[in-house]
């Protein structure tokens, strides 16, 4: 065990030598892939950034503060549609649609926080899965502002005069934006913010007993998730050039929920290393796909029966067991 | 307008039933083991399914195939609850409701992996096209039979949980089951046996609803948020909440429907959710919604 004899030690995120090495690596893998890898590859690897972009928001709202939602792809959806409409209707640029896909998602997140504040458990997981409903059968009907059925082609994004065209360009965007969101997350559990999250998933009576405002951190909880989210849908619809509502269905929520279960529930590392999973495995399984929902509900069964901290948890005993191991 | 709004409250009944045989599932369920359970649909529909093959491919009498139907799904649900949700390690109460969610879509998946994706016409005893007068409105056999049929299983499920030993055990374990346990009640089979018991209602209401909507992998999605708009309509912890709930929940969607508006028809019951949640917690006919630390 090292030890810790400054206060700045504790703080730090990434502490001695190995650690800032190991960063240090991953970072210059990161940037060099592109250059190296196949397309397709690059193409999965941005994927993976814009899943695990949703998993941390999601883990944020139903790991940290224990406020379950099966409704997810609606944010992402109206982050999606939000970053496509502004620039394909009103010819806004792309840095400010981008930006205002996440804080639409976010205030929709706290339109529907308002309502659900009253909700526990089950009411609140039908409430959320209704708002996930709602927006799907919006997009779809409302044929004037989506073009229904029809989908919503979305322009490559560009920066002043840059177009980010390629393949390799929207990685480092989709990646770039997951790494400082991502750091952000890992800040913000460990402030007063997280611990009052946690502190309402443990007892909500108790928390706010001991002065944390529930209306307050419980919508910030649900905006904060859906800001992810948006921004996650923004990203999606730039790498698929084309949006339409049945991307956007009951069962990418639920989807996006078995992420952070197998990953780790309440976890920065388990909601990526569960987006990452999540990601390969329909690749993988891609001649198998009608069986795919099999398979993730075997594996959510079969994550909640064994380990119900998720990979991340295992990951932890394992390196716990390491430790101490001789005795 | 009389005569018209009795008959889209008649409709409304007809309709109403059905959400009461998904409601009770979940309510019973739901005030034993305060799980929400998400294959509640699922269940129903793999149920369907199974009486659909059982009818149409096999040629087993329709009334051999609901029962052998209602003897499977009550087997399955049971068989969840004792081999994998109650040996699950560690499970919390959000841990449950996610496992009840992996089994709803390995189950959907397993629809869709046998049956297929496509519609189906569900062969029907009753016919919706034959229909009974009385006075100036119209029943079509079909709706009376789900009518009649739905009734004749809450009484059923009446006298099954007030006037039996074992119903007596499960209203036992429902209030304290610790208590229930250390009196000798075996709580375990009492549990599975309330997870079967609720599995049959729903493949029951699936079977009734079948003929109506055809069959496809996802018929039971809308009929499982009704029902659990009704159940906390009426109160989570009452059946015969559930029972009210699903009739007013029934008789309200048809008459919206038919007066207001056919289209938002679907998002009446969020509404109603949202409603009830604000107005009166612990529903219709519920007990005090009370909260422990």
């Amino acid at each position: 065990m090292e030890l810790r004899e400054r206060y700045e030690e504790d703080l730090a995120l990434v502490l001695g030598l190995p650690a800032w090495l190991g960063l240090l690596v991953a970072l210059a893998v990161l940037v060099l892939f592109p250059l190296l890898a196949p397309r397709y590859l690059v193409y999965i690897v941005t994927l993976m950034a814009i899943h695990i972009l949703v998993a941390i928001g999601l883990n944020l709202l139903t790991g940290y503060t224990g406020q379950i939602s099966l409704g997810h792809a609606g944010f992402v959806a109206i982050g999606a549609y939000t970053a496509g409409l502004l620039m394909v209707r009103v010819g806004v640029p792309f840095p400010f649609a981008f930006l205002l896909s996440g804080f639409s998602a976010a205030f929709f997140g706290f339109l529907l926080g308002l309502p659900v504040l009253r909700l526990t458990g089950p009411y609140l997981t039908i409430a959320t899965l209704g708002f996930g409903i709602a927006v799907h059968q919006v997009l779809t009907n409302w044929e004037g502002l989506s073009g229904g059925r029809m989908g919503l082609f979305i322009p490559k994004p560009s920066i002043g005069p840059w177009t980010l065209a390629s393949e390799a360009a929207l990685y480092y965007l989709a990646v770039g934006t997951t790494g400082v969101l991502t750091w952000i997350a890992y800040n913000l559990v460990r402030s007063h913010i997280g611990r009052a999250f946690v502190a309402i998933r443990d007892s909500d009576v108790a928390a706010e007993v001991m002065g944390v405002n529930l209306m307050v951190y419980k919508t910030l909880a649900f905006g904060l998730s859906a800001f992810y989210a948006g921004v996650a849908g923004a990203l999606q619809g730039h790498l698929l050039g084309y949006i339409e509502p049945q991307m956007f269905t009951l069962f990418e929520s639920i989807y996006y929920f078995s992420m952070i279960v197998v990953g780790g529930l309440g976890t920065i590392p388990g909601s990526i290393l569960g987006a990452v999973l999540m990601t390969i495995l329909p690749q993988v399984l891609s001649g198998l796909r009608e069986w795919l929902p099999i398979v993730y509900g075997g594996t959510i069964i079969f994550i909640m029966a064994v380990e119900p901290w998720g990979l991340y948890g295992r990951w932890l005993r394992i390196k716990w067991w390491l430790k101490t191991w001789p005795f | 307008m009389a005569v018209l709004a009795l008959q889209y409250a008649l409709n409304g009944l007809a309709t109403g039933s059905l959400y009461v045989l998904v409601a009770l599932g979940i309510v019973i369920l739901y005030r034993t083991s305060r799980i929400l359970n998400f294959a509640h649909g699922d269940i129903a529909t793999f149920g369907t399914f199974l009486a659909f093959t059982l009818i149409t491919r096999l040629g087993v009498a329709p009334l051999l195939a609901y029962l052998l139907t209602l003897a499977t799904t009550g087997l399955l649900g049971a068989g969840f609850y004792s081999l994998i949700l109650r040996r699950a390690k560690e499970a919390t109460l959000l841990g449950q409701i996610v496992m009840t969610l992996g089994f709803a879509l390995v189950l959907n998946g397993a629809v869709v992996v046998v049956w297929g994706a496509d519609t189906k016409v569900f062969p029907s005893l009753l016919s919706e096209t034959k229909v009974y007068h009385l006075g100036g409105i119209v029943i079509s056999q079909l709706s009376l039979g789900s009518l009649i049929m739905g009734f004749f299983l809450m009484v059923l499920l009446y006298l099954l949980v007030q006037w039996t030993k074992v119903g007596l055990a499960m209203r036992a374990v429902s209030q304290n089951p610790l208590a229930a346990q250390a009196l000798g009640i075996p709580t375990r089979r009492v549990l599975a046996l309330a997870w079967g018991v609720a599995s049959a209602l729903g493949a029951s209401a699936g079977i009734l609803l079948a003929p109506v909507t055809l069959l496809d992998p996802f018929m039971m999605l809308d009929p499982f948020l009704k029902g659990f708009a009704a159940a906390v309509l009426g109160g989570m912890d009452s059946p015969p909440g559930a029972v009210v709930g699903g009739l007013v929940l029934g008789v309200i969607e048809s008459l919206f429907g038919g007066f207001v508006s056919v289209a938002f028809k679907a998002t009446l019951a969020f509404a109603i959710i949202v409603l009830v949640l604000t107005v009166r917690p612990e529903g219709l006919l519920g007990r005090e919604y009370k909260k422990r630390v």
